[in-house]
């Protein structure tokens, strides 16, 4: 009895509840629709509703819990023999030593990875996958393989009973409320909304996650380095030995570096992006004509749209060249992963942006203020300079600061443009590295968890976290503010 | 038609030479005629209120005497406008020296977001009126009196525009228009956004005003029009239906339309 199939049972039950609801309350009408307080749906879905959702969030419950405790059953069933006889063969001596020492105590002698693999073991064999040439193992764990297998189906159809019974008592329950003064409705709509609600929260709970998740990761990170160390050091080398015996760096995690650098690569972003956004936006609501207005904005959407990957791959083959050859033309020393190729690239990438923002606040100006400078003889320029960015000033800053978050957290362009050395440097013409591409460096390629080099990138991103939410809050704190003003 | 309105024209003869004339006047947006041939004269230091039903042209009429429906696309204007007998729609002229002119004054109050001060500096200081500080000081004095409002912000200068009350605005929008010294100055339903005590502040000062500078005011408020305008004209589906002394108009129309408008008959 699959799980699948306890959910194709409760959606049944729900479009049962649903039609025979509707036509009960058609029938206690007696005829007369308008004596009901709700239009017989409500009735229908109220019934439908209630069968559904109570017996649906048991079955989600059902499944959150049914893991672990199978695991905790199963593990418990083992005996001290048995968990001896799979140790001798599948760890390794030292680990054994350690198991045998205080292996009177069963499970809680295991340590947490052993416990994980010797689950896996018995999950593999109550599967039928018996991969297993040692037939020693086979014989300790089958019993809690078979124990496993019987816990599933147990499982599975407790869940099918307890499911239909409660979808079904609800449904029966519902059924019998029926009558031409039952409020379905207001009912049903109070139900809707605690959905929607609920949707709304899932963001709000998955962006508390996140938080807490880099909290707690960069807390266990500055056990390790100095906070101090972390946001002051001006040496960023990541590598750690990871062996005691091993001969290698022993880690700097000063971080200035990486900030510079990414400020440095937002700074000439914005330099490209913020006059060319702005000028282009002016133009757009100001000046074009309602013909090329319409065909030039779609097309600065459709930049807006290309995959920053492709934006990486045209700024390290074209750009980066590029630079470099207009570079040691004119004597000087340019690096072919230079600052200045990934900054312009990623300004190319964020005017769209820009433009599209400042546009919707300069269109949100209002014709009255155009008028009465042109009407007191301004020049369009004069009304533009004078009148239109001023007004429009607080919604363009607040673009400007949504745009430098953009650029801030820009991951790929960097990845592919700058370079990986931490170099503290505002030279644009130097390799620099980012913030960005330093999570993405550490996270590739293996790593032990618990080392300080894993555990930097959770510091780092809570950096950027902080960084990007403190720009993003401000600016809509100012576009907020703006609008209030003339809506 | 035409002519006929020509004559009634020059009925309403006024000691004071005439200041705007406009001759066979049609506006079109797009493909629709918005005002099928206007007639009609100012006559320098007077007040001429336009009045007549929603859509009738009058607002229409009025923003083509300083040229601000060239703001507009699909707007065209055919017929002749002359300003102290200059041709306003001459392709030489400069609109905006004409607006400089030719002021206006917006149905609702459209201050600049910036201090009271510099609000009424801008159209001075756009034409080169002034350079020194204490002639900007001057002129914003001189502008913020003629408003009559010069004692409710003299010790406010500074502070944003928009943060008087509607009143206020609307007399800061005239001091800024009159700051510029112009002949002419436009209202276009400059009291529909505001209470009654306000609307008799700024009536009062459009009576002042008129020794000054000559004054054509739409209005939907037919008191308003009786009150503050010794002519007045009565638009009726793009058409000048009548213009003619205010008393005349209002106690002794000629066309049956005009006596329904200003009956309330319909409006």
């Amino acid at each position: 009895m699959s799980a699948t199939f306890t959910v194709g049972l409760l959606l049944l039950l729900s479009l049962i509840g649903y039609v025979m609801g509707r036509s009960r309350a058609v029938t206690v009408a007696g005829g007369s629709i308008a004596t009901l307080h709700s239009v017989p749906n409500y009735y229908g879905s109220f019934v439908a509703l209630w069968a559904g959702l109570p017996a649906l969030v048991l079955v989600l419950v059902w499944m959150a819990l049914r893991g672990p405790v199978m695991d905790w059953l199963v593990l418990d069933g083992l005996n001290a023999q048995q968990i001896e006889s799979w140790a001798r063969v599948m760890l390794p001596p030292n680990d054994l030593q350690n198991l045998l020492s205080n292996i009177a105590d069963e499970t809680a002698a295991l340590t947490e990875t052993h416990r994980q693999l010797l689950l896996i073991n018995i999950k593999n064999l109550a599967a039928g996958q018996a991969l297993y040439v040692n037939p020693a193992v086979v014989d300790a764990i089958q019993p809690a393989a078979d124990h496993l297998r019987n816990l599933r189906g147990l499982s599975d159809w407790t869940l099918f009973g307890a499911v239909a019974a409660l979808s079904g008592g609800a449904l029966a329950f519902c059924w019998s409320r029926i009558n031409p003064d039952f409020r379905a409705r207001n009912n049903v709509e109070r139900v809707v909304t605690w959905l929607l609600i609920l949707s709304s929260t899932i963001a709000i709970f998955t962006t508390i996650g996140i938080v807490l998740s880099l909290l707690f990761e960069s807390i266990r990170f500055f056990t390790k380095v100095p906070v101090t160390e972390f946001l002051f050091g001006l040496h960023w080398s990541p590598q750690t030995a990871i062996r005691a015996d091993q001969v290698g760096s022993s880690g700097s995690f000063g971080a200035i570096p990486l900030f510079t650098g990414t400020m440095l690569v937002a700074v000439i972003a914005m330099v490209v992006a913020a006059p060319v956004g702005l000028m282009s936006a002016i133009y757009l609501s100001e000046y074009a004509p309602k013909r090329v207005r319409s065909l030039v904005k779609p097309v600065l959407e459709i930049l807006a749209g290309v995959p920053t990957v492709v934006y990486g791959f045209f700024a390290i083959l074209t750009v980066a060249p590029f630079i470099r050859d207009i570079g040691t033309a004119m004597g000087l020393n340019v690096s072919s992963q230079s600052a200045l190729a990934a900054g312009v690239v990623m300004g190319v990438m964020i005017v769209p942006f820009v433009s599209s923002l400042a546009d919707d606040v300069i269109n949100a100006v209002p014709q009255a203020l155009r008028d009465g400078s042109l009407g007191l003889g301004a020049t369009k320029s004069e009304t533009i300079k004078q009148v239109v960015l001023p007004a429009a000033l607080p919604g363009i800053v607040g673009a400007m600061l949504l745009a430098a978050s953009r650029a801030i957290g820009e991951t790929m362009i960097v990845v592919m443009a700058a370079g990986l050395q931490a170099n503290l440097t505002l030279n644009p013409l130097d390799s620099v590295t980012t913030v960005t591409v330093q999570i993405k460096s550490i996270l590739v390629g293996d790593q032990e968890f618990d080392s300080a080099k894993t555990l930097s990138v959770f510091a780092l991103g809570l950096v950027l976290f902080a960084v990007t939410l403190v720009l993003n809050v401000v600016a809509l704190r100012i576009v907020q503010k703006y609008r209030e003003k003339y809506d | 038609m035409d002519t006929t309105t020509l004559t009634k024209n020059t009925e309403a003869v006024s000691t004071q030479p005439v200041k705007v004339s406009a001759r066979d006047v049609k506006v079109f947006y797009g493909a629709k005629r918005a005002l099928h041939g206007v007639n009609v004269d100012v006559y320098k230091n007077e007040v001429l209120a336009l009045i007549g039903p929603s859509g009738c042209g009058k607002s229409t009429f009025l923003r083509t005497l300083n040229r601000m429906n060239d703001t507009i696309d699909i707007c065209r204007v055919e017929g002749k406008i002359l300003l102290d007998g200059q041709d306003i729609y001459d392709p030489k002229l400069d609109v905006v020296q004409l607006r400089a002119r030719v002021g206006m004054v917006f149905q609702k109050p459209n201050p600049f977001p910036k201090s009271i001060y510099d609000n009424i500096i801008y159209g001075p200081k756009l034409h080169g009126l002034a350079t020194r500080k204490d002639e900007f000081d001057e002129i914003v004095e001189r502008s913020l009196k003629r408003a009559g409002l010069w004692n409710e912000v003299k010790d406010r200068l500074q502070e944003p525009g928009t943060g008087l009350s509607g009143g206020q605005q609307q007399r800061l929008c005239i001091a800024r228009a009159v700051a510029v010294s112009p002949e002419v100055i436009l209202m276009d339903e400059p009291c529909s956004a505001l209470d009654p005590i306000a609307t008799a502040h700024i009536e009062e000062l459009i009576d002042e005003l008129r020794e000054s500078f000559t004054i054509a005011i739409v209005t939907h408020n037919m008191q308003q029009a009786a009150r503050v305008s010794q002519r007045t004209a009565f638009f009726h589906l793009g058409d000048l239906v009548e213009v003619g002394n205010t008393e005349e108009i209002f106690t002794n129309p000629r066309d049956e339309r005009t006596q329904g408008y200003i009956t309330g008959r319909y409006g």
